[in-house]
């Protein structure tokens, strides 16, 4: 008796609530899919949950007459050099800030910190000004510099962080070993930072990945990366959510998947300095 | 003891990341203040020319502006609200044991990964007058009785959008506070218990006080990232019907790419920051405080 009221109490005060909100979470995309694959002819008739004859036609147009293949071909471009850069431009600050006492070492710190807060419509017109003198508007080139507005400021103090957690004895025994201090840093620190390295770049390919107003302004037809294409298929009057449905879930796919690998990671990385203060 | 020479080493580790930063933030910083006082259309190059305070004055008397910093107001303290409590219930939800837990909680944090422009389409699918699912339910649980325009109404434009924020940026607050109650020892509630102290005052008197900081933290960073976010507003409604869902950040951008005038944007987008640094001042502080005990 006693052991089936604890049941009952636990499924309305636990499973229940968090189902609705796993629900919350997932039923946009649940939703999103199945009109993905809800031919454009029952689309018209009355409504029902499920299609009656599921069509990956949808992703058949998208991929054929649509093009699509090229904006995820772009999206990936742009992500992959941005993470890049972004992680190379910032490694080794990350590391001096975890290991060095300099003058001025909080300032620079903090100014990391405050270039992220920045608007970004504070900094879309002078870099737009930018990329039409530099002549690489409509480029990957140009996405990858405006990425690195919020690439370098996320990746500096998450990577930061990372190397933190590493003993500075670890630095000491490698130097005793004869390895002078980039040595040090490029043969014993960063291999042992790789899974917060990987996490990080990850973090910021999956925003990169995302970022639709300086893709929006900065480029046009040479380079469509996917929330641009997207967002150009709707339409004035005729939406085609079909395919824009479609469209979303090709995009999520990539992302999502990466997510799920390094979640633990990324999360101990975010979390860390928040806890602690 | 002679004086120790001065190292280099940490300053050429820095100096690429510094010197990048320069080049893309403080340096188009600087410039779009000087646009502020400039007369400054794209379209018209030759008759750029230093107007001093002469936006600044116009902002202050165009109505557009102070309904968009209405907006702003009320876009802030309603997504903040809403990701807070439902970031909060989920959290307190997944710290307690359950057999699923790892799955629902990779589940939760889908939304956070989702980008804006799928979340702006997906949500807008969803709220459609014609086939949106919310509208099939709430007209078949009898919450409604014909399909709703929810976001071509201007009643319900902005509340609408909140919504789908809230949606995507919920799932950050449950990380957060998650963290946060995994760092409270397990002690304190148990001798809160042999005390006697209910579910309740447990709750009030050791969990709340001690996840106020990372509260504070999380809801200032959530403030910022809130306030600057525009390409949802933007994909889902544009700013209208009227200027119903206007807010600072998305009339800066429409002046800059619709209007052409980058003299105004450059103003309103230096006004928006304006008020954030009050924001941004009170998270440095809090982070200054804690690298200090470090």
């Amino acid at each position: 008796m006693k052991r089936r009221s604890k049941l009952l109490r636990n499924i309305l005060t636990l499973h229940l609530p968090v189902l609705l909100i796993v629900l919350f979470a997932v039923g946009p995309y649940v939703w999103t899919f199945i009109s993905s694959v809800t031919p454009q002819k029952e689309m018209d008739m009355e409504f029902r949950y499920l299609p009656e004859h599921a069509t990956m036609d949808n992703y058949a147009r998208l991929f054929g007459n649509l093009n699509f293949g090229t904006n995820v071909k772009d999206s990936f471009i742009v992500a992959l050099g941005s993470t890049i850069l972004g992680m190379t431009l910032t490694l080794t600050a990350s590391y001096s800030f975890s290991r060095f006492n300099f003058r001025f070492k909080q300032f620079f710190l903090i100014q990391f910190l405050v270039i992220n807060m920045f608007p970004i419509v504070l900094l879309i017109i002078p870099l737009f000004v930018m990329m039409k003198n530099l002549g690489i508007m409509d480029t990957h080139f140009a996405l990858m510099i405006a990425y690195s507005t919020f690439t370098i400021p996320f990746a500096t103090w998450m990577m930061t962080g990372f190397f933190r957690a590493i003993p500075r004895e670890l630095d000491e025994s490698a130097q005793i070993d004869g390895l002078g201090r980039f040595g040090t840093f490029v043969r014993v620190i960063v291999p042992i930072a790789l899974p917060g390295v990987s996490a990080t770049g990850i973090y910021i390919f999956i925003n990169s990945w995302n970022e639709f107003i300086y893709a929006s302004i900065l480029t046009s037809s040479a380079v469509r990366t996917i929330p641009v294409s997207l967002q150009n298929m709707v339409g004035e009057y005729q939406i085609a959510w079909g395919l824009l449905t479609a469209g979303g879930v090709v995009a999520a796919i990539p992302i999502l998947t990466m997510f799920f690998f390094i979640q633990k990671t990324m999360i101990s990385g975010m979390t860390a300095g928040a806890v602690k203060g | 003891m002679p004086k120790k020479r001065l190292d280099l080493f940490p300053y050429v580790l820095i100096a690429p990341a510094v010197f990048a930063a320069t080049l893309v933030v403080l340096i188009p910083i600087l410039q779009t203040a000087g646009m502020s006082f400039m007369n400054y259309l794209i379209y018209k190059p030759k008759a750029r020319s230093f107007i001093g305070l002469k936006n600044y004055i116009t902002a202050l008397a165009d109505p557009v502006f102070w309904i968009s910093i209405r907006h702003t107001v009320v876009w802030i303290a309603g997504v903040i609200s809403l990701q807070l409590a439902l970031g909060f219930g989920a959290a307190l939800l997944l710290n307690r044991n359950f057999w699923w837990r790892g799955i629902a909680r990779s589940l939760i944090l889908i939304p956070w990964v989702t980008p804006s422009v799928i979340t702006a389409l997906m949500w807008r699918w969803m709220y459609d007058g014609n086939r949106g699912v919310i509208n099939d339910l709430l007209v078949r649980f009898g919450f409604l009785r014909h399909y709703f325009p929810w976001l071509s109404n201007d009643k319900t434009a902005l509340v609408s959008v909140m919504v789908a924020l809230m949606w995507q940026g919920f799932p950050f607050f449950t990380i957060m506070i998650m963290a946060g109650l995994q760092s409270i020892p397990s002690s304190l509630y148990e001798a809160a218990m042999v005390d006697g102290a209910g579910a309740v005052t447990r709750f009030v008197k050791i969990t709340v006080p001690l996840l106020i900081p990372i509260l504070f933290t999380t809801i200032l960073l959530r403030i910022i990232w809130v306030a600057n976010s525009l390409d949802i507003i933007f994909v889902m409604t544009g700013g209208g019907p009227g200027y119903s869902t206007y807010t600072l950040p998305l009339y800066s951008y429409v002046k800059a790419y619709k209007a052409l005038d980058f003299g105004y944007a450059a103003t309103l987008a230096l006004l928006l920051a304006a008020l954030l640094a009050v924001v941004v001042a009170g998270y440095v502080a809090k982070v200054l405080s804690t690298e200090d005990s470090q």
